[in-house]
């Protein structure tokens, strides 16, 4: 499973930048249109990916993150290559080097190798630019962002509840674990089973989980009980934003149209 | 409304509570038999052990749980089996544990949530947040993210939440549990300047002491002791046989 | 499991995008429905607590440890249509603000570990119930086969999906990815089966059965089950670039550029060698059967039980 949770803060990083500045619903259109745009490229679209890399980059810098830092935690899905490696052996076309492997022959076919650096450099390009959007965009814009593309008020009113109450619950879970940690010493003498058997582990981590749902379930019943106290009749109100000034609407088409031109270019080279 | 019958001036209590049970659904009494009444700009302390009934008393005050028996008023007027709702806008309610109360993805979202959900327009409903965080010191938090606030500011803003319905009364449970001496100071200032009718279930006896004249003894459910809190202090027998110590 | 962006094919991640929205818009519109009122609103906490909880980990041996995933655990205790909807929000999250899966690809993921998973891990819990009822050792059985069916499922369809898109020939991802799963969803099994014996023992109530709106007859969910499941069959075919070879025979894949990776989803039927064909179609018909003597077998069960 994605054992990688290891980063469970808040992405956003309340700086003074043009991008942070941007109206949320361009930064995620344009977001999500650059991925999509990726995705769209085929394998070997070098300058392509080069462009698309220099305006990741150039708006990692503009918006303060630093390229660094988005190059540091964009190692991320790095462990998922594995799972592209294959076609660097099976891809079809002329084999650029082959070599014996005990009784078996592996060729290194070169479609293989631009198909698999492609499925790279995309991956790595997209991990980018949503790096940067959530780390300029607070999530309450995001939210409203996404009402304004059309996400339904229930699941958008859902979504924030979530995320409101995510570090709270990851909290308890992470205190749980220290609890578990604190409990858990192996004996002076090196015994045959430390650890106790596997079915008591998994006994001892299902009740963990039954407890944190309980007390998740317990505590959706008092929040319940004060959204009631305010006021909540049973509908999701969620606010909407201001119509969309001209300059942002002029950046959004013209964000549009130059991921379109890459596109075009990606194919036609 | 103020009625003269005789010499003695009687007054319509703003709350009023006669023989309130409430039982949960698991079968657990809280509250057998309870009665008392609250009258316009008290403040009145609500103490007992744990499990003596005192939040759940606060969520039947405030009109979250329906009482299983007995009659409660508001102005004199009956508050019938379906009209929870009149009772939420009058009385609010400020939980204990300011994260279940601070829901919203902002400070001014939570603020908000009650006014919005009142239908007042926009320019009101700004209006009341201003006028809410001021009156708690956190004006300058309106765009914070609720998560990332000290639990003393929670507390604040949980308060806040409550007075923008500008409720008639207000109920707190445990306003000063878990604050630093600091937070706890902070706090005893703004209850204390808040003119509002209150209910404060709480532990601290020091923070009765300081600034409720009156205080409402429970235990197991029932009211044992109602009075002016320098007569009720006083009496270690009483406090120590409900499990309570004197500040 | 959770696919990042630049890996699936537009043909492959595009068209999911599209089931997911249409399944998850059906399903928020079931969950809404059966949701109580006081539950409704505060269904995004519960999928705060799922994320949370997927953070427990379960030590296995020599530093590795195994963790929840979660659908099987949310089915039982809230029906499929919620549990898609706790997921979607779920890896939804992930995707955005942990970047945990990629963005296109998320249609993709919450396809395989919310909805097929739910719907899986639905008809697993159903067919125990049906056959041996009501039992607590019977709802064990459930908890543990609808976890590590949720998971596995998860795991083949997202080979599946990695193949189609030209990484791997199916032959290779199917079995890797579903020999890996299959162990891994052990881990999910225990996990999921310890959880609800322990809620089972300390809040009777979270397992009752909850009214779902117009439940989905149970030979629906299993023959559906069933028929996927064959149609994974020829893929795993033994010819090592089986799934490579046909989609040359058939034109598709030019020497250096496709216009798509490989669409061959489309192409199965027509044109195909006869063997997979027959292959496909005697999976089918073998499943059927099967599927079929249980129906029988749960239907008389039902009729000997009496009104139990």
């Amino acid at each position: 499973m994605s054992g990688t949770h290891f980063h469970f803060h808040d992405p956003y990083q309340p700086l003074e930048s043009p991008i942070h500045r941007l109206d949320p619903r361009v930064k995620l259109a344009l977001a999500l249109g650059f991925i999509a745009i990726a995705t769209l490229l085929p394998p070997g679209a070098w300058l392509a990916y080069g462009l698309l890399g220099g305006t990741a980059w150039g708006v990692a810098h503009v918006s303060g993150l630093g390229v660094r830092r988005v190059l540091r935690r964009s190692v991320l899905a790095l462990p998922f290559v594995l799972a592209a490696l294959p076609v660097i052996f099976t891809a079809p076309g002329p084999a650029w080097w082959t070599f014996p492997l005990g009784p078996w022959w592996i060729s290194v076919r070169a479609e293989g190798v631009v198909r698999f650096v492609s499925v790279l450099l995309k991956s790595w390009l997209s991990l980018q630019i949503a790096l940067v959007l959530v780390g300029t965009t607070a999530f309450p814009d995001l939210l409203a962002a996404m009402r304004a593309l059309g996400v339904p008020r229930f699941l958008v009113m859902t979504f924030g509840l979530m995320w409101r109450y995510l570090f709270l619950l990851v909290d308890e879970a992470r205190r749980m674990l220290q609890a578990r940690e604190a409990r858990s010493v192996p004996p002076e003498a090196p015994s045959q089973r430390v650890g106790g058997t596997l079915a008591w582990r998994a006994q001892v981590t299902g009740r963990m989980v039954g407890t944190l749902f309980l007390r998740t379930l317990e505590r959706g019943e008092r929040i319940y009980m004060a959204m009631v106290a305010r006021g909540y009749d049973g509908e999701a109100r969620v606010g909407s934003l201001p119509p969309l000034p001209r300059g942002e609407r002029i950046l959004l088409a013209g964000g549009w149209l130059f991921l379109i031109g890459v596109l075009i270019l990606g194919w036609a080279f | 409304m103020a009625l003269p019958v005789g010499e003695v001036m009687y007054r319509t209590p703003l709350i009023e509570a006669q023989d309130l049970a409430y039982m949960y659904p698991d079968g657990h009494v809280a509250l057998r038999g309870v009665s008392l009444r609250i009258f316009r700009g008290e403040k009145v302390a609500l103490v007992g052990p744990n499990g003596a009934g005192k939040s759940t008393l606060l969520l039947v005050l405030a009109g979250l749980l329906r009482p299983t028996a007995g009659i409660l008023r508001v102005e004199g007027e009956e508050i019938g089996n379906g009209d929870l709702r009149r009772l939420r806008m009058r009385a609010g309610l400020v939980f204990q544990d300011p994260d279940d109360q601070l829901f919203s993805p902002t400070v001014f979202d939570d603020v908000a949530f009650g006014p919005i959900y009142q239908g007042l327009p926009e320019p009101v409903v700004r209006e009341r947040v201003d006028e809410a965080l001021r009156a708690v010191g956190m004006a300058w938090a309106a765009s914070r993210i609720s998560h990332h606030l000290s639990v003393g500011e929670k507390k604040r803003v949980a308060i806040a939440t409550v007075l923008a319905l500008r409720p008639e009364l207000m109920l707190l449970d445990e306003p000063t549990a878990g604050l630093d001496p600091r937070g706890r100071r902070e706090l005893i200032r703004l209850l204390r300047d808040l003119p509002r009718t209150m209910l404060v279930a709480t532990h601290d006896m020091r923070l009765v002491a300081e600034l409720f004249p009156r205080v409402i003894v429970m235990d197991e459910g029932q009211v044992v002791a109602d009075g002016p809190t320098e007569v009720i202090l006083r009496d270690e027998a009483l406090l120590e046989a409900h499990g309570l110590e004197p500040p | 499991m959770h696919i990042p962006d630049g890996f699936l094919s537009p043909t492959v991640a595009l068209p999911l995008w599209g089931v997911s929205a249409g399944m998850g818009g059906y399903a928020l519109r079931r969950a809404s429905r059966e949701l109580t009122e006081s539950e409704a609103p505060v269904i995004g906490v519960v999928a705060a607590g799922i994320f949370a909880a997927q953070m427990l980990n379960f030590p296995i041996a020599g530093g590795t440890s195994g963790h929840l995933l979660g659908t099987a655990l949310a089915t039982m205790l809230f029906g499929p249509w919620v549990a898609i909807l706790i997921m979607t929000c779920v890896l939804s999250i992930q995707a955005l603000i942990f970047q945990d899966g990629g963005l296109i690809a998320l249609g993709a993921n919450i396809f395989n570990m919310g909805i097929l998973g739910a719907l899986v891990a639905y008809a697993v819990q159903q067919t125990f119930r049906g056959l041996l009822g009501d039992r607590p050792g019977a709802r064990y059985a459930a908890a543990f086969a609808s976890g590590w069916a949720a998971v596995v499922m998860g795991a083949l369809a997202t080979a599946l999906e990695l193949s189609l898109s030209g990484l791997t020939p199916a032959s290779v991802a199917l079995p890797a990815m579903g020999g890996i799963h299959a162990l891994i969803g052990i881990v999910e099994g225990l996990i999921t089966m310890s959880a609800v014996a322990f809620l089972a023992a300390v809040r009777r109530g979270l397992l009752a059965e909850r009214p779902v709106a117009g439940r989905v007859p149970l030979w629906i969910a299993g023959l559906a089950l069933t028929l996927g499941l064959t149609l994974l069959a020829p893929l795993a075919s033994s010819d090592p670039d089986g799934l490579e070879r046909v989609a040359r025979d058939l034109g598709l894949i030019q020497a250096e550029r496709s216009l798509w990776n490989a669409p061959l989803s489309d192409y199965v039927i027509p044109g195909l060698p006869n063997q997979a064909l027959a292959t496909i179609l005697a999976g089918m018909l073998g499943a059927l059967l099967a599927f079929g003597l249980v129906v029988a077998f749960t239907m008389r069960r039902r009729r000997e039980g009496g009104s139990s």
